[in-house]
């Protein structure tokens, strides 16, 4: 299935958000998750089904002012 | 010295970590300036990008407070959303929220703050809100619960320095036990300690600071001006007068 990941396009089989971070070699990173626009808790990552189509934030802390 | 939501802050200064020409000129920036909060973004990394990881060991090391920022919402779900993702990543409850309602001046959309302000609060969120002088939104905010307000002093990035100052005199008369901060729009100590005259708790400021010549020298300059600003509050200023009136005295003058 097709999957928008920060605005990009991939294809993954990861069946929820948790393994979808695994696969992208963020599974232990110091990030924040969305998906559909709502936030997706650490603790609920692997609760978090994927759907074709679904899209993903992935969010690390940044400079800002 | 200012107290944030029962938590007290060693300086006056608070400054962004944006735009600095290194990571290791923001550290020496942050340690002249002896700023007591810094405020962070979360955005995206780029592929297997570990920029973020880096900048937050970086952050961790400065040994002072940490506010995240909704910087660039222009809606209160996405304002929301962002807190949330800022909540989880930086570990505090704390929020400097931002939900700006125009593209030139990032003036902040003022019924979107006030919405935005009032599901956070409700959320367990301290918010620290960045706003107009305006006082009616600011007693709205007030009333959904924030504890701190945060006005504009000019447009974000400017330097212009303190375009209302009426305005910020007159928020500080009717708000004297609300901490307020001046956020945004400062490009001179001279401007900071002029806010921290009037009676504000505090500043922040990003651009003055990173985007001078000597980011490191200007922070030092900064850290003078709010305990010059602060001294002169202290110290209760004499009043302004139109006339001249000679300080020398006139008795004894030799008649020549």
């Amino acid at each position: 299935m097709k999957i928008i990941v920060n605005g990009e396009t991939l294809v993954s089989d990861a069946p929820d958000l948790g393994a979808l971070l695994v696969e992208l070699g963020k599974g232990d990173a110091k990030v924040a998750t969305s998906v559909n626009e709502a936030f997706v808790p650490k603790t609920m990552r692997s609760a978090q089904a994927l759907s074709d189509g679904d899209r993903v934030e992935i969010v690390a802390p940044r400079q800002g002012g | 010295m200012p107290e944030f939501y029962g938590k007290e802050i060693a300086s006056r200064l608070m400054l962004g970590t944006a735009q600095y020409p290194s990571p290791a000129i923001l550290a020496d920036a942050f340690r002249q300036s002896a700023a007591g909060i810094a405020t962070v973004s979360v955005r995206r990394e780029a592929g297997g990008d570990q920029a973020g990881q880096d900048f937050w060991a970086l952050i961790q090391d400065l040994g002072v407070a940490v506010l995240p920022n909704t910087a660039g919402c222009h809606s209160v779900r996405e304002a929301v959303t962002t807190a949330q993702m800022a909540r989880e990543l930086f570990d505090t409850n704390w929020i400097k929220l931002e939900v700006i309602g125009h593209a030139d001046t990032l003036q902040p959309d003022p019924f979107g703050l006030i919405d935005a302000a009032a599901q956070l609060t409700e959320d367990g969120f301290e918010v620290f809100p960045y706003c107009t002088e305006d006082l009616v939104l600011c007693e709205r905010l007030v009333e959904v619960g924030c504890k701190v307000l945060m006005p504009w002093g000019a447009p974000i990035g400017t330097g212009l320095g303190l375009n209302n100052i009426y305005g910020l005199r007159s928020l500080r008369a009717h708000f004297p036990d609300i901490p307020l901060v001046v956020d945004a729009g400062l490009g001179l100590p001279s401007q900071a300690a002029h806010a921290i005259e009037l009676g504000y708790d505090a500043v922040l400021l990003n651009t003055a600071v990173a985007k001078a010549g000597d980011p490191v020298a200007m922070a030092k300059g900064f850290a003078r001006a709010v305990e010059a600003g602060a001294l002169a509050h202290q110290a209760d200023a004499m009043e302004p007068r139109d006339m001249a009136a000679p300080s020398t005295p006139v008795f004894g003058k030799a008649i020549l």
